[in-house]
């Protein structure tokens, strides 16, 4: 796909858009900022550092982190199914409900599950599955992808909220925010009870306790894994972590670069279905193992650090790009500079190739990383990759011309310096005409010295 | 093939390891479990949890012995109806003879109606963490899931001896929690979203008001 420069632009050209963005990513900014300060937490480099190591550790040792998981996992009575796919991972669901007649099941927040069109996949076969995440549910009602990994409805205001649930729930206009809260709580806090299916994501999958741990703030993923007989949790393979108490290095890390919370409202470490002697919870627990093309990533030994990734959203707050082109733009649902590194991973380089030359390289991205993923390197590697890519399909021969005539050029001197006299001459004409008058259009270009440096060199006769 | 097998092969494949082969820790160690306890006064972390409790949007109260419980919580249990869990020491408090309160659920039908239609639900906790303001709730046949989760408003009770430093000195007391529930949940502050134009809304989907009675003498 080619850029979107027309929806960027609209996007750009958006004052209220831009404001929103903005006034949002801001305020992340300024929260994790508070918590992760030398004062507020001395060991946060270091907590880095650990988080980091365990991490590549993991990763570099994943198939046996994921038996260990796995074995631990059914020893509490949970199963655990391996998806190569959202196909595999939608049918098991579909089969199951099936199997148990049930035809709704709620849904707390989870990017996995976006990645692979779950519900749309469950819609299709007639089994209905409602977001119960406040902004989740607005986006579902409003039929839109997250706009963020960790605020998804960030781009809407009040007045677009009550225009949704006015429209599709068949309410009066309501913009009192807390109304407008009330009115989902009453709404979801029905599904919740009457699902026989709960589904979540998982923020860790812990290797050691057979356990998963979702983090969250309003509760509706505790109602959707503590509710409904059945509880079903889809993860990503690589969210698997060594031990419980590794948590204490990646819960100190999460909230705060995700809100400048130093823990979320709700932490929940679940681990198979209710024990004989306890009175609520899951009759059944399953745990869906996904890879659909992690396995792929996992091959290139630099590139697959981009695993590490605990969905925490800082990059994206933290990033120009983003906070002015906003998260609709970006090709999947994992936008920013994390998407822009993994989506050509996940689709291929040459699909969008745009994408890893979206980023002004300023670093803010791997500056705030809390498990220090080199984006700014990984995206420099994807942009060798694409341009590798369009010189083995030979699409841009232009290009190539254009180098192999300034190589000739280049290496000799008459010409070039007749070249170079005549190019000062008429450079100042250039932005107005030819090819770079795209590229003048957003910058001001500098005015060519008066005197080219041969002939400053030869008018000081060698410099003496 | 199985998916598992194919994935768990191309696992390999990718990392060029082999199936049942152990962690190789040379080129990628992995750091021992590092746990950040403060070595600070014990007898500070009831004046810390107050604090981040209440910075949260929490209410606390603070009484001398059990006997003390009732009369504390007595203006928020009026005219409401409450749930409480099965926990002794709530028995202990006297909280489960109130007249409002709906205690000794063993079915989960039951409970999970008692709890969507009361007021408040009432529980102790397993801890409790200074350092964030936290309540950890482990489920158990004493503390189930839902008493702490449906009721728009939650009171925890519990002796001053159950507060932890933080995070990490749970982890070094449950190294495993998995070992003992299937449900440990920490839990800090109300309720709350911020989904809607980044503004505080508390109450969501759990409770939006919550109380922390801490009994001194405990």
């Amino acid at each position: 796909m080619k850029t979107p420069e027309a929806d960027i632009q609209q996007a750009i050209n958006d004052p209220r858009l831009q404001l929103a963005i903005y006034t949002a990513t801001g305020r992340l900014i300024d929260h994790r900022a508070a918590v992760v300060s030398a004062e507020a937490l001395p060991d946060y480099q270091a907590l880095r550092n650990e988080a980091n190591a365990i991490k590549k550790h993991t990763i570099e040792n994943l198939d046996y982190y994921l038996e260990q998981l796995e074995s631990n996992m059914i020893a509490h009575g949970g199963k655990v199914i391996f998806c190569r796919n959202g196909e595999e991972a939608a049918d098991f669901v579909l089969d199951l409900a099936k199997k148990r007649d049930l035809h709704m099941l709620v849904k707390s927040k989870s990017m996995t599950s976006e990645e692979i069109h779950f519900n749309e996949r469950l819609e299709r076969h007639h089994l209905e599955a409602i977001e119960t995440d406040l902004g989740e549910y607005i986006l579902q009602l409003a039929h839109q992808r997250p706009y963020h990994i960790v605020a998804p409805a960030l781009h809407l205001t009040r007045y677009d909220v009550a225009d949704v649930f006015s429209k599709e729930l068949g309410v009066e206009k309501e913009v009192v925010i807390e109304k407008q809260t009330k009115l989902a709580r009453g709404v979801l806090r029905q599904k919740f009870l009457e699902a026989g299916i709960g589904v979540s994501g998982a923020n860790f999958l812990i290797a050691d306790s057979g356990a998963i741990v979702v983090v969250e703030n309003e509760g509706n993923a505790r109602l959707s894994t503590s509710a409904p007989k059945i509880h079903i949790a889809i993860a990503g393979i690589e969210k698997v972590i060594p031990r419980a108490q590794d948590l204490a290095v990646f819960l100190n890390l999460l909230g705060r670069s995700a809100t400048g919370q130093p823990l979320t409202v709700y932490t929940s470490f679940l681990s198979g279905p209710r024990r004989d002697n306890e009175i609520d919870g899951p009759d059944e627990f399953y745990l869906l193992l996904l890879d659909n093309s992690r396995t792929k990533l996992l091959a290139d030994p630099e590139k697959r650090q981009s695993l590490y990734c605990i969905r925490c959203g800082a990059c994206l707050n933290h990033c120009p790009v983003y906070r002015k082109i906003g998260g609709h733009n970006y090709p999947w649902v994992y936008s920013g500079p994390i998407g822009a590194i993994i989506t050509p991973q996940f689709h291929g380089v040459n699909q969008d190739t745009w994408l890893p030359f979206a980023s002004s390289l300023c670093g803010a991205c791997a500056e705030v990383c809390p498990v220090k993923i080199e984006i700014p390197k990984l995206l420099l590697k994807l942009r060798e990759e694409v341009v590798e890519v369009k010189r083995r399909q030979d699409s841009d021969g232009m290009e190539r011309f254009a180098f192999q005539l300034f190589a000739w050029i280049a290496t000799h001197p008459k010409i070039y310096l007749l070249l170079a006299s005549l190019g000062s001459i008429f450079f100042p004409l250039a932005p107005r005409i030819g090819p770079l008058k795209k590229w003048a259009s957003q910058r001001t270009l500098p005015e060519p010295a008066k005197q080219s440096f041969h002939q400053w060199w030869a008018d000081r006769k060698g410099g003496q | 093939m199985t998916a598992r097998d194919q994935i768990l092969g191309n696992v390999r494949k990718a990392l060029n390891r082999a199936a049942g082969q152990p962690p190789l820790f040379e080129a990628a160690p992995l750091p021992a479990p590092t746990l950040r306890i403060p070595r600070s006064d014990r007898s500070l972390y009831a004046d810390l949890f107050v604090q981040k409790f209440e910075a949260l949007g929490g209410k606390s109260f603070r009484v001398r012995d059990t006997a003390a419980v009732i009369l504390a919580i007595a203006d928020l249990l009026a005219q409401k109806s409450a749930v409480a869990s099965n926990s002794p020491f709530l028995r202990k408090c006297g909280i489960t003879g109130l007249p409002q309160v709906h205690a000794g659920f063993t079915e989960r039908e039951d409970l999970k109606q008692a709890c969507a239609t009361c007021d408040i639900g009432i529980t102790s906790v397993d801890y409790a963490l200074a350092a964030t303001g936290s309540f950890v709730m482990l489920s158990s046949h004493n503390e189930p899931r839902l008493v702490s989760l449906l009721p728009p408003a939650h009171i925890a009770i519990f002796p001053r001896s159950l507060i932890l430093a933080n995070l990490d000195e749970l982890l070094s007391i449950l190294p495993r929690p998995a070992d003992q529930t299937s449900s440990m949940v920490l839990i800090t502050g109300p309720s709350r979203t911020a989904d809607i134009e980044q503004i505080l809304v508390r109450g969501v989907h759990g409770p939006g008001e919550i109380y922390a009675v801490i009994v001194e003498s405990e």
